[in-house]
């Protein structure tokens, strides 16, 4: 199982100090933070996509760009990335440009977004916002699986002839989660692809994970991806850990309290007895989510918010270790001794993806344009370097 | 399907906030009246009483987090899944309650559709009884529900009345309400609220439909 963080990008004022930090600051902090996670050895950093104060998140491919250049191990994603709002095309350049710099090292989580007027602002209508999820995903994987592409839709110009670049990294499109909180119809279309699905359930008590997660594994199922417990599933979670239960909650409950979205409503309590949110010791939130496997069988990517409500940089970065040096090797141990032996360890890696495509014959190009036309990319009729007719390109393991 | 020796489900949901609460008595006599009209038409009647008040801090809760916690889901299991509902709230400002509209305002919007809806209400004089036909008639209305033509107004002065003069007062329209609440559930084939997973269409029909 990976284990990792994922950040929301607020700016948020520390409760406790009065003190708020700048964007600039918050996205250097951001930047620090999944530096330490690397090096601390957690396996995955997502950033969300944000459009509006108080996040700072608006640019992922950017940012983890440049994380690719200065981290050496960790896999980085997004949490989430707005297939509703973005244009198919520019995510299908961005996130091929991202797999090549990261040498595969990252994938990345789909998303509808919750902020209605974002849609607006990126030319959108938010009523339809399950068709746009469905066209733009449909449209993003021809883009990254066809070399050249021909495309007419609902919500965007269409395309003719168009190839977008860089071509995947060995022929191969990055791994796509797709996340959702309570719409059937994405885990209905993580599914269809064989997608992995994440619900992150932070806010969500967890007999409502159990039922989407249930209903993405009996429609993975269902379209012939697999055995339904073979479906590639993640979760999120939050935490806040001292050595001492009680250090943790008196230190945690003034940002619990004053916390975007769940501040000034139930009490610490309460939450966390109804959703996964725990804190205590390490060891009280190993025993918590070693229990989540019973809950939605075995899972290959559990994120931890660590991040937000204006905690201050050192408590965060101190979260980090306690995290990846106390409670995630204990934690691995736990869940993975409950993994059937063919159920997958992990979410597949790019190395994995590539074998399985050269086994299956399905890798595409990695470069197109060779003798083609060089205002469309097109060739002609049998003429491409990829043409089922004329084989198909190995891919490098 | 027969309408004899059937088990009927009414959910009754009170929001007053003082106890003992004259919306609560008023909340029992329109369940009392309906469940014995059930019981001339053959059918054995359960009530869940639903009490806003002991719900007040989770109704807000929920609100922020956007799910409902341990009693609040169970209140909410029982009004959506109920044969019938009888709604009653005290007169505050001229309107519903704050806690009476919050509570609707965090139901699913669908699960009320066809149901029948019986609306009471309380206030200190009979100048507010028509809140019920203004404020609470079109909020049911807007969730579809089935809504009963008669709606139950108690003042003080109706409690306060004797036996003699309720001819044409209290009683006789909690009866008369109760009835009309009572025959629509009879008739009701109902087929429980909607489940969000049955009813998703499969991925070729989003496809399609794009």
């Amino acid at each position: 199982m990976q284990f990792g963080i994922f950040s929301v990008s607020d700016v948020t004022t520390d409760p406790t100090t009065g003190r708020t930090p700048d964007d600039t600051e918050r996205v250097r902090n951001m930047l620090t933070i999944a530096r330490h996670a690397d090096e601390a050895g957690l396996d995955v950093f997502a950033t969300g996509e944000h459009h509006n104060p108080p996040f700072v998140a608006s640019s992922p491919t950017t940012m983890l760009g440049y994380l690719a250049g200065v981290t050496q191990n960790i896999t980085l994603s997004t949490a989430t990335t707005l297939i509703t709002t973005n244009d198919p095309v520019r995510l299908a350049e961005e996130y091929a440009m991202l797999q090549v710099i990261s040498g595969g090292r990252m994938d990345l989580m789909m998303g509808r977004g919750n902020t209605g007027p974002v849609y607006p602002w990126f030319g959108q209508d938010i009523r339809q916002g399950i068709p746009l999820a469905v066209e733009n995903y449909a449209l993003l994987r021809r883009l990254w699986t066809e070399d050249v592409v021909d495309w007419e839709g609902k919500f965007r110009t269409p395309l003719q002839g168009f190839t977008s670049t860089p071509r995947p990294l060995d022929g191969v499109p990055p791994f796509v989660w797709h996340g959702s909180i309570r719409s059937p119809e994405i885990a209905e279309q993580a599914a269809y692809y064989g997608d992995g699905f994440l619900h992150n359930n932070i806010f969500w008590p967890m007999h409502h994970t159990r039922q989407m997660v249930r209903y993405y594994r009996q429609r993975f199922e269902h379209y012939g991806h697999g055995r339904a417990d073979q479906a590639i599933v993640g979760l999120g979670g939050q935490a806040f850990m001292r050595k001492r239960s009680q250090d943790a909650w008196n230190e945690f409950r003034p940002y619990f309290d004053n916390a975007p979205v769940y501040g000034h409503g139930p009490s610490m309590e309460d939450f966390t007895q109804q959703t996964p949110l725990t804190v205590g010791s390490p060891q009280q939130v190993i025993d918590r989510y070693a229990s989540f496997v019973d809950d939605v069988g075995y899972y290959q990517r559990q994120l931890f918010l660590v991040d937000h409500a204006g905690l201050p940089l050192k408590t965060v970065l101190e979260q980090i270790d306690l995290l990846a040096g106390e409670v995630v090797p204990e934690l691995r141990r736990i869940v993975e001794s409950k993994r059937p032996a063919d159920v997958p360890l992990n979410p597949p890696t790019h190395a994995e993806r590539v074998a399985a495509a050269a086994a299956s014959g399905g890798a595409g190009a990695t470069h197109v344009g060779d003798s083609t036309d060089p205002y469309t990319g097109t060739v002609a009729e049998g003429d491409r370097p990829n043409d089922p007719k004329h084989g198909t390109q190995e891919a490098r393991a | 399907m027969t309408t004899s020796e059937q088990s009927r489900t009414i959910a009754v949901v009170s929001a007053g906030l003082s106890q003992p609460s004259s919306t609560r008595l008023l909340a029992d006599r329109l369940a009392d009246a309906a469940v014995r009209e059930l019981e001339d038409l053959g059918q054995v009647a359960r009530v869940e009483n639903v009490e806003l008040r002991d719900l007040a801090h989770p109704v807000v809760d929920a609100m922020l987090t956007g799910f409902p916690s341990g009693d609040l889901a169970r209140a909410q299991e029982a009004v959506t899944g109920a044969d019938g509902i009888i709604a009653v709230t005290p007169v505050f400002t001229s309107s519903f309650s704050g806690l009476f509209k919050s509570f609707w305002d965090i139901i699913d919007p669908e699960a009320l559709g066809g149901v029948p809806v019986l609306l009471g209400a309380t206030g200190g004089t009979a100048r507010h009884s028509l809140a019920l036909e203004y404020a609470v008639r079109p909020l049911f209305t807007y969730l579809h529900a089935d809504v009963v033509p008669t709606s139950v107004f108690a003042a003080t002065d109706d409690w306060a009345a004797s036996a003699a003069d309720v001819g044409a007062g209290l009683p006789r329209r909690i009866e008369r309400a109760g009835r009309e609440l009572a025959r629509r559930v009879a008739q009701r084939q109902g087929d429980g609220p909607a489940d969000p997973f049955a009813s998703s269409p499969s991925f070729t029909e989003l496809l399609g439909g794009s």
